[in-house]
């Protein structure tokens, strides 16, 4: 199962001696290298990689070969990037072979986040496929000795009028193309797409639903061990002591390893390493540390606004202070988890010096550099492969747990070590998205105007990915601890917990401040849409709350302050989808709108819907979900959708029901009891989500584009089902039910 | 270690294994079956659901020790990619997957309640998929997926 590993420099300097030959031998009908490309930035990836070999490779048998650096997650990638390629290749999407993040193959493209994927590799491959097409087209002209025009292609085969024919594998003879991609050579035009656009199924779906090997957690390994860790009972805490001499005599136990507070077992049997980790659990006395602090129920917020805080202002526009109405709120979150169905997992062996892992971490690349510095080892000795693992929603432990498995790997060279979280592990040590406090003040002129806006968010660290060795659960455990990289906010516009701080309404006069809090008393880190959920939530309950000061129905209020006639579009279009000027409202049931666009420069999300309130239970159902989304050109309108509703359906989970509850010393919620979240029972009975396509648009990010929007639709909806203007997060029972 | 012999989608096994290992273990490293997933090993997320004598079961719970001579029913055994079942083919029609983790449980828990009631009433699919989760939202093409499922099922059939 160990491949040698291919160093890609190595790769793309042999492929290049070998194209040299091709241009001596085919002369002009190449473009060349020295064009002047960079006055621009290149499109997408290409910014980063800009040589047609990295990204497809044709051999001489026609096998093709496209990579990327961007990883499978579950939101349906590599179909869409299948699409793009064989739009512009001309092939059907199953002739080609997709090859995704692995530091041996694909580009770098650092993290699969962010909603960048179809923007940075999308865009990339579109225009590397297109030059592609075109140079074998001039190839495959000069063989027929005719022109260009009157060559034909289909499935991969030119043929000349007199019916000559020449496979794109005949033409590149088992060269591959190293040149520098000039995205000047156009795409093809939406209207004559037949691959992209379509709604084509999932490449992935048939091995999901037959039991076939689609995780890490599915690859077994010949000779391979599982190893297990026993994490301390508490942050901070320190393993005193651990009589390990009753457990490496249990049944199958091959090795107890101890590095510090790091503490495991390798066994021969899954189940075997499982009990085994369980009884050095028992078998380990530790320091337990109080470092959380007590938090009443109900204000987790509290947690965020006693910490330290830089302020970053973000925006300042026009003049504070205009005269007017002024209304203020305030907004929470609570800290939440990713909370992945599989706990993570991870696979790695050493073999002769030279590391191989198999993991589902978000960064394939940053996550190897971490690990040279956790191994002490070179880069070039560890080869990172993505594969595919539970949906993660963002950081989670992906990258944690492929430290433990290489730092057994590294005890226990030889055999391949894998190693699965256990539920507790991942409830109570994945990095949590982060609780935040926002501060909400804006005046209304006589007309109802916004006249003034001033908005503070305050938040811990939404990036503590690794890349740095210190970010690794692991390594901080260690006799020799590293230490965790001191966090920076991201920059605006993308921003972090900042991210959608500031409006995309028309507002004349507005400040916006960032408060960035550095170090939180829990590790946070990434959860799908970082801080928008949290700054959208409050922004567009705000918003409510202005237009119900203004007298003005809430879209309506929405749309006096929107200047971009995309998001008026989709703000319309859910309305209308949603009957919203037809509404009548009935005892226990009310309706909310809310709008964003995501990072105020990936898709628009607007959505309605409609609530009912049981207020003796507290219990909150979702009766109706409308969403509008403009995406930019769609390559797979059914994987929107799929991005769309999911997303609309976690995020209710979050709203309702998600908190990570903890004492003085430890976690509370550490499975799923403690830890609700949305079942059958309270997804909404009916969820539509209406796309509104624009063809030879920009690829907009999409997958976390409802995050938010869906949580101010919720507690709009309640507001005015109830009358209860609920600000903090989540808009749990306990807080609903009459006569709490 | 003991020997167990167990029935797996129709075909006998011989295992020799821990007599506290859970069925869950067994069929994905001893039988080499990838259908159930480990989720929780708690009981509570169901992505393990498998069927065992038609009813639907937590293989995370279930010590390989009881099992007996019941037979034990995995998404494996539904079909395969070349020839998938109805259950399969719902899902697959209806995109029912995101991550899919939690996919094979959702489906073998679908189809004890197919096998019990091919005519269940969307009130009753929902209720009856009440004990699995789903982390990606996936649940309303699940619902759909199973609801196509029974569409195309005949009235008094139980081979999905």
């Amino acid at each position: 199962m160990t491949r040698a590993l291919e160093n890609p420099s190595r790769r793309r300097v042999l492929a290049a001696a070998g194209s040299l030959t091709m241009v001596f031998a085919i002369g002009p009908a190449w473009p060349q290298d020295e064009t002047p490309l960079n006055k621009g930035k290149l499109p997408g990836s290409l910014e980063k990689e800009p040589w047609l070999d990295a990204w497809i490779r044709i051999d001489a048998d026609n096998r093709i070969t496209v990579f990327t650096g961007k990883a499978e997650l579950g939101q349906g990638i590599k179909t869409a990037l299948l699409q793009v390629a064989a739009e512009e290749l001309l092939v059907a999407p199953a002739r080609i072979t997709l090859v995704t993040a692995d530091t041996a193959r694909t580009p770098n493209e650092g993290y699969t986040a962010g909603s960048h994927s179809m923007q940075d590799s999308g865009t990339a491959l579109r225009h590397a496929a297109a030059q592609v097409r075109q140079i074998l087209g001039e190839l495959a002209a000069k063989r027929f000795g005719i022109g260009a025009p009157a060559v034909t292609v289909r499935d991969g085969v030119f043929t000349a009028p007199d019916g000559r024919r020449a496979s794109y594998g005949e033409l590149l003879a088992g060269q591959q193309l190293h040149l520098r991609c000039n995205p000047a050579i156009p795409v093809r035009a939406p209207e004559g797409h037949t691959v992209a656009g379509k709604p084509i199924q999932r490449v992935d779906i048939p091995a999901k639903v037959t039991g076939g090997p689609a995780y890490v957690q599915d690859l077994r390994l010949p000779n391979m061990v599982h190893g297990r860790v026993v994490r301390p009972p508490s942050p901070g805490a320190r393993l005193l002591e651990v009589d390990t001499a009753a457990i490496v005599r249990l049944p199958g136990v091959l090795k107890v390893v101890r590095d510090g507070s790091f503490l495991a077992v390798i066994a021969d049997g899954e189940y075997r390493a499982v009990k085994a980790a369980a009884a050095l659990s028992r078998a380990a006395r530790w320091d337990l540390q109080y470092t959380l602090p007590a938090v009443p129920p109900f204000t987790s917020a509290a947690v965020v606004l006693g910490l330290p805080a830089k302020p970053y202002p973000i925006l300042e526009r026009g003049t504070p202070g205009a005269a007017g109405r002024t209304l203020e709120a305030t907004y929470s979150k609570p800290f939440q988890l990713h909370a992945s169905i599989g706990p993570s997992c991870a696979l790695a062996q050493l073999v002769n010096g030279l590391y191989t892992v198999w993991t589902h971490s978000q960064g394939v690349y940053p996550l190897r550099d971490a690990l040279a510095e956790l191994l002490g080892a070179d880069k070039a000795s560890i080869r990172c492969i993505h594969t595919e693992g539970s949906g993660c929603y963002g950081h989670n432990a992906a990258d944690d747990v492929a430290a433990d498995a290489a730092l057994l790997a590294r005890t226990f060279p030889g055999r391949p070590v894998r190693v699965q979280w256990m539920r507790e592990d991942e409830h109570g040590w994945e990095p949590y998205g982060p609780a935040m406090l926002t501060s909400a003040r804006a005046t209304l002129d006589a007309s109802g105007k916004i006249v003034d806006w001033q908005y503070d968010v305050w938040s811990p660290p939404h990036n503590t990915r690794p890349g740095k060795a210190g970010n690794l659960l692991a390594a901080t455990h260690l006799e020799k601890p590293f230490k965790p990289d001191t966090p920076t906010p991201s920059p605006q516009p993308e921003g972090s917990g900042d991210r959608n701080a500031i409006p995309y309404y028309v507002l004349p006069n507005a400040r916006v401040v960032h408060q960035f809090q550095e170090r939180a008393p829990l590790r946070t880190s990434a959860l799908r849409s970082l801080g928008a959920y949290c700054n959208v939530f409050s922004i567009e309950s705000f918003m409510d709350e202005l237009a119900h000061a203004a007298n003005v129905d809430p879209v309506a209020f929405r749309l006096r302050n929107l200047a971009d006639p995309r998001a008026v579009d989709v703000v319309r279009n859910a309305a209308r989808k949603f009957g919203w000027d037809q509404y009548r409202k009935t005892p226990r049931r009310g309706r909310g709108f809310a709008f964003a666009r995501y990072k105020n420069l990936a898709a628009f999300c607007a959505i309605a819907l409609e609530v009912e309130v049981a207020r003796e239970t507290g219990m909150v159902r979702i009766t109706r979900a409308v969403a509008a989304v403009d995406c930019g050109e769609i390559v797979n309108p059914d994987g929107v959708r799929n991005q769309i509703e999911g997303g609309i359906i976690q995020s209710a989970s979050w709203t309702l029901l998600e908190r990570v509850r903890f004492d003085e010393r430890q976690i509370l919620t550490r499975d799923w009891a403690q830890y609700p979240i949305l079942r059958f029972n309270q997804v909404p009975e009916r969820l539509e989500v209406h796309l509104i396509d624009r063809p030879g648009q920009p690829f907009l990010g999409t997958g976390e584009a409802s995050q938010g929007p869906t949580a101010a639709a919720i507690a709009n909806a309640v507001a005015d089902a109830c009358g209860l203007r609920l600000r903090d997060l989540p808009l749990d029972r306990a807080r609903l039910r009459i006569g709490r | 270690m003991t020997t167990y012999h167990l029935r797996v989608n129709g075909r006998d096994h011989a295992v020799d294994t821990d007599p506290d290992t859970p069925l869950l273990y067994v069929l994905r490293n001893d039988l080499g079956l990838n259908g159930a997933k480990f989720g929780c090993g708690l009981g509570q997320c169901g992505a393990c659901t498998v069927t065992l004598a038609g009813e639907s079961v937590m293989s995370c719970l279930v010590p390989v020790s009881v099992v007996g001579n019941r037979p034990v029913g995995t998404v494996e055994g539904l079909g395969t990619t070349r020839a998938p079942g109805v259950l399969q083919q719902a899902f697959i029609a209806e995109q029912a997957a995101q991550c899919g983790y939690c996919i094979a449980g959702m489906m073998m828990r679908a189809q004890s309640l197919l096998a019990q009631n091919p005519k269940p009433s969307d009130a009753e699919i929902r209720k009856h998929m009440m004990p699995n989760l789903c982390r990606c939202g996936t649940h309303m093409r699940i619902l759909r997926a199973v609801r196509r499922a029974a569409d195309a099922l005949p009235a008094r059939g139980t081979k999905t």
